[in-house]
């Protein structure tokens, strides 16, 4: 055997095993990727951003009735919008469900959202709904606050969200601005007081909150007000009634509250829901659209632990809550709200986020 | 996540084949290595294909970035907000250096150099904390005590979780020390902290100082902890911006990944083998059964409280959350079993591919070290540098726009692990095939072996313990990795801790302790292997590369 031939034979082998632990590598990355599903699988893909409970009881009903199955990725709202304009047309997604009707404007001016049945839309107030008809509404929250009654009586609390900035909240409450459901309340006041006022109130609120700027969801926000952390947050009306399903009556200290009728921080958000364009199960996901805003979709909004107001005429809210109609939000439309962007900039220029 | 220390473990030669010329490494260039050169080109090859792969990432975050435009980048990066993030990454950085290193060495210098009893145990115990993942030692603060928060509470945390990381290099150099120069120090009179400051200091100098480059590298890319603590730092702001703006939040990692090269660099310019050999082949103290005496019961009992605090309070925690909650709000089983197989499978995948991709690269270096051979080494260690977010965004961005197919798999969470964590699977495989003797292999096929049954005769017993020893360390980094599985997890796939973080993140305490005991149970397997596996080497040396 001449050296050169040993060579190249130790070479082969060499570059023979380079190559089996390449394929190895391949077979795993193989073995371990998910294949997309089949088109003749009857199953849809949502993209959840509403209360995971109340989203489930949604499915098992719908899928009950239709026998239409639903995968769903849970996540918030902005890490699924900015998901879905990543994946444009390949997006797996057939349908979108978020917490706030802005970031279904968003997607709707990329022009990745389907024009909903007529017949859904009809389920629901027009108001509450794109204009264009590109996403419906599904149920009704609205702004206020969570307050400690052992640290700041009712009639202390301030008449409107305007209020908070002043120094005599120092060290009194607590912020989460990365929570997209404060988001339209800055776009609220900026609406009404213009872009420097809003900018000035959100630096005196980040003062005010101290350390407490930057807590992570409204969940924490109203623990920390329960066991009086801090003595008042803003959110939306429900969390306390969440809280209260989650850690039982006897162990709820904080309260409800709402700002002064009309104030630019009492305002009411609208949950809603789209079919994607690129969507490839556009029946079926319609028929997702239709269910959420009928009759039985709404009752089960109603009894689930999410505590927000059906918007379907004829059902009735949960009786725990003030009927929707004995409140007094400030007029601010889900159009008016459009994208929200306007409230990132605001945030993000007042150091918030 | 929590890192454990990269650890170039380097035992001597063994004395009989020192007397053995022919197990010792070759002249670099002799002739006799020639005939070799074609296979060698081929490992040369496959390693530079390897630490392109590794530089993938920062490729792709630069061409991300370009993307998101310089509008977009000159608004979230160029504020007053960034010089307050990166002010408080590095305050916090400084002070959690400090006090690890004073930690670590005082702890190292208890079970190394006094008499200790129950030495063994206590070195598992104060590795352990390596096998917790920070974001639950985060948890288990502030769901008891819900007030701590910001600086402080960040700093108690970071300094129980990374104390191990100076604790292990500082042991291992210490073992390596001849405790003679230190005995002769005190025979001429000289007090203990005299002894310290001028004999062992300068030996454990270079162990220490690469301990704190892991300890800053890790705080520098922690997010679970300091966003349930409150504390805000790039990593974390990284997260936020993620949510809105995908593409700003590489633009925001930036500032992130030239820390880290910065302390890569660093490391990189500590002098290694500074011992001198007459120092680290002294025979190692006899160690009989240690007597217990009253002189060492402070030692016992500052070392038990830091134990009780690293160890003992979070898994104390996790367990009084779950004894608290109700059964009903516990999480159901097959959830539980189904997210703990998930993290098994991934991240066993990812160690494997860590593992068998390291091997040619730390082949390479081990006949020859020419130039193009060291960097292209150097170069696959720069991902270390890296924080895990800043991987799965890169990786997220290839997906999304030349490789759709694999966007939503769990292909793309296994190739995150697997180049995250290479470095780490390097220097442990590195270890194995710097002990195994290349003449070794040579003398097998001079003997007419074929090279298959060289292979499996020679080679693997002799990797086999280095292999091992990476697959260990990066399966346990996986496990407690937190910020790349969130990112990259697929639609409908739950690990333990994307599981864990969703119930903590909704403040369901209880419901999340079940994920976090299961985590910590599977990383503290490999954990103790590996802390058994470090005292176990008479001549160690740990070092970052």
């Amino acid at each position: 055997m001449t050296p050169t031939t040993t060579k190249t034979r130790r070479y082969r082998r060499r570059a023979g095993l380079v190559a089996v632990a390449l394929l190895l590598v391949a077979g795993v990355a193989a073995a371990c990727g998910g294949g997309p599903a089949s088109a003749s699988d009857p199953t849809i893909t949502l993209y959840n951003a509403q209360h995971e409970q109340t989203t489930n009881a949604l499915i098992a009903a719908f899928t009950k009735q239709t026998g239409i199955k639903v995968r769903v990725d849970n996540n918030s709202e902005d890490v699924l919008t900015a998901q879905i304009e990543q994946e444009g047309n390949r997006s797996p997604a057939d349908v979108v469900y978020t917490e706030n009707s802005n970031w279904l404007q968003q997607l709707d001016d990329r022009g990745l959202l389907a024009k909903v049945d007529a017949a859904t839309l009809a389920n629901v107030p027009t108001a509450d709904s794109a204009t264009n008809g590109d996403w419906v509404g599904v149920s009704a929250r609205v702004s206020g606050m969570v307050y400690n009654p052992s640290k700041v009586s009712a009639a202390q609390l301030p008449k409107s969200v305007l209020d908070l900035a002043d120094p005599r909240w120092k060290g009194k409450i607590e912020l989460a601005p990365a929570e997209t459901d404060f988001w339209p309340i800055v776009s609220s006041v900026a609406r009404a007081k213009g872009n420097a006022a809003t900018l000035a109130w959100l630096k005196g609120l980040k003062a005010n909150a101290g350390t407490g700027d930057n807590v992570p969801d409204n969940e924490t926000l109203t623990r920390d007000v329960n066991q009086g952390t801090t003595d008042l947050a803003i959110v939306n009306q429900y969390y306390v009634y969440r809280l209260q399903a989650e850690v039982g009556r006897g162990s709820i200290h904080a309260k409800t509250a709402y700002f002064a009728p009309h104030d630019p921080g009492y305002v009411e958000d609208i949950s809603g829901a789209a079919v994607l364009k690129s969507s490839t199960h556009q029946a079926a996901a319609q028929k997702f659209l239709a269910f959420l805003t009928s009759d039985a979709g709404q009752s089960i909004i109603v009894h689930s632990e999410s505590f927000e107001y059906p918007i379907h005429p004829g059902v009735a809210a949960n009786p725990e809550l003030p009927p929707l109609s004995h409140l007094q939000p400030t007029s601010f439309t889900p159009a008016e709200l459009g994208t929200g962007l306007d409230a990132k900039t605001l945030l993000q220029q007042a150091g918030l986020i | 996540m929590t890192n454990i220390p990269m650890t170039d473990i380097q035992t001597d030669v063994p004395r009989e084949a020192q007397r053995t010329p022919i197990l010792v490494a070759p002249p670099r260039r002799h002739r006799r290595w020639r005939h070799q050169e074609g296979q060698s080109r081929a490992v040369v090859a496959a390693s530079a294909i390897i630490a392109l792969a590794l530089l993938l990432p920062l490729a792709l975050l630069a061409l991300d970035a370009r993307d998101a435009g310089w509008g977009e980048i000159h608004q979230v990066l160029f504020r007053e907000r960034s010089l307050f993030l990166l002010r408080h990454t590095l305050v916090l950085s400084a002070l959690v250096m400090i006090l690890a290193a004073v930690l670590g060495v005082a702890s190292a210098w208890c079970t190394e150099r006094c008499q200790l009893p129950a030495r063994r145990l206590w070195t598992m115990l104060l590795v352990l904390p390596v096998s917790i993942p920070d974001f639950v030692v985060g948890y288990a603060w502030h769901s008891i005590a819900p007030t701590m928060n910001g600086l402080l509470a960040a700093t108690l945390v970071m300094t129980l979780g990374t104390y191990p990381l100076v604790y292990l290099p500082v042991a291992a150099a210490l073992r390596r020390a001849n405790p003679v120069l230190e005995d002769t120090a005190h025979s001429l009179g000289k007090g203990r902290f005299v002894t310290f400051s001028r004999v062992a200091l300068p030996l454990i100098r270079t162990a220490v100082l690469g301990g704190c480059v892991l300890v800053v590298l890790t705080v520098i890319s922690e997010y679970g902890a300091f966003e349930i603590l409150r504390y805000q730092t790039f990593t974390t702001e990284i997260f936020t911006e993620f949510q809105f703006d995908p593409q700003a939040a590489g633009a925001l990692s930036v500032p992130l990944v030239l820390l880290g090269l910065l302390m890569l660099g660093i490391d990189g310019m500590l002098p290694r083998r500074t011992v001198s050999s007459t120092v680290s082949a002294a025979p190692r103290r006899a160690r009989g059964p240690v007597r217990w005496r009253w002189s060492v019961a402070p030692m016992v009992l500052a070392l038990g409280a830091l134990v009780v605090l690293g160890v003992g309070m979070p898994i104390g925690t996790l367990g009084y959350w779950m004894a608290q909650s109700q059964h009903t709000t516990l999480p159901a089983a097959t959830t539980l079993t189904s997210a703990t197989w998930t993290t098994l499978s991934y991240s066993a995948w990812g160690a494997a591919i860590a593992v068998v991709t390291a091997l040619p690269v730390a082949m390479m270096t081990f006949r020859r070290t020419t130039a193009p051979r060291v960097i292209l080494d150097r170069v696959t260690y720069i991902t270390r540098a890296v924080p895990g977010v800043v991987i799965a965004l890169s990786l997220v961005f290839l997906a999304t726009r030349y490789a759709y197919g694999l966007y939503q798999t769990s292909v793309l969470l296994v190739v995150a692990y697997a180049i995250l964590h290479f470095p780490l699977a390097l220097v442990c495989v590195k270890t194995s095939v710097a002990q195994a003797s290349a003449r070794l292999f040579d003398v097998g096929r001079s003997l007419g072996a074929s090279p298959v049954a060289v292979f499996c005769r020679v080679a693997l017993p002799l990797l086999a313990p280095g292999l091992l020893a990476g697959f260990c360390l990066v399966f346990l980094t996986a496990v407690t990795e937190l910020t790349a599985t969130l990112v990259l997890v697929p639609i409908g796939v739950q690990t333990l801790a994307t599981q864990f973080w969703a119930y903590q993140s909704e403040v369901a305490y209880g419901a999340a302790a079940p994920y976090g005991l299961v985590i910590v149970v599977l990383a503290a397997v490999p954990g103790t292997l590996l802390g058994l596996w470090f005292d176990r080497e008479r001549h160690t040396r740990v070092s970052l590369t």
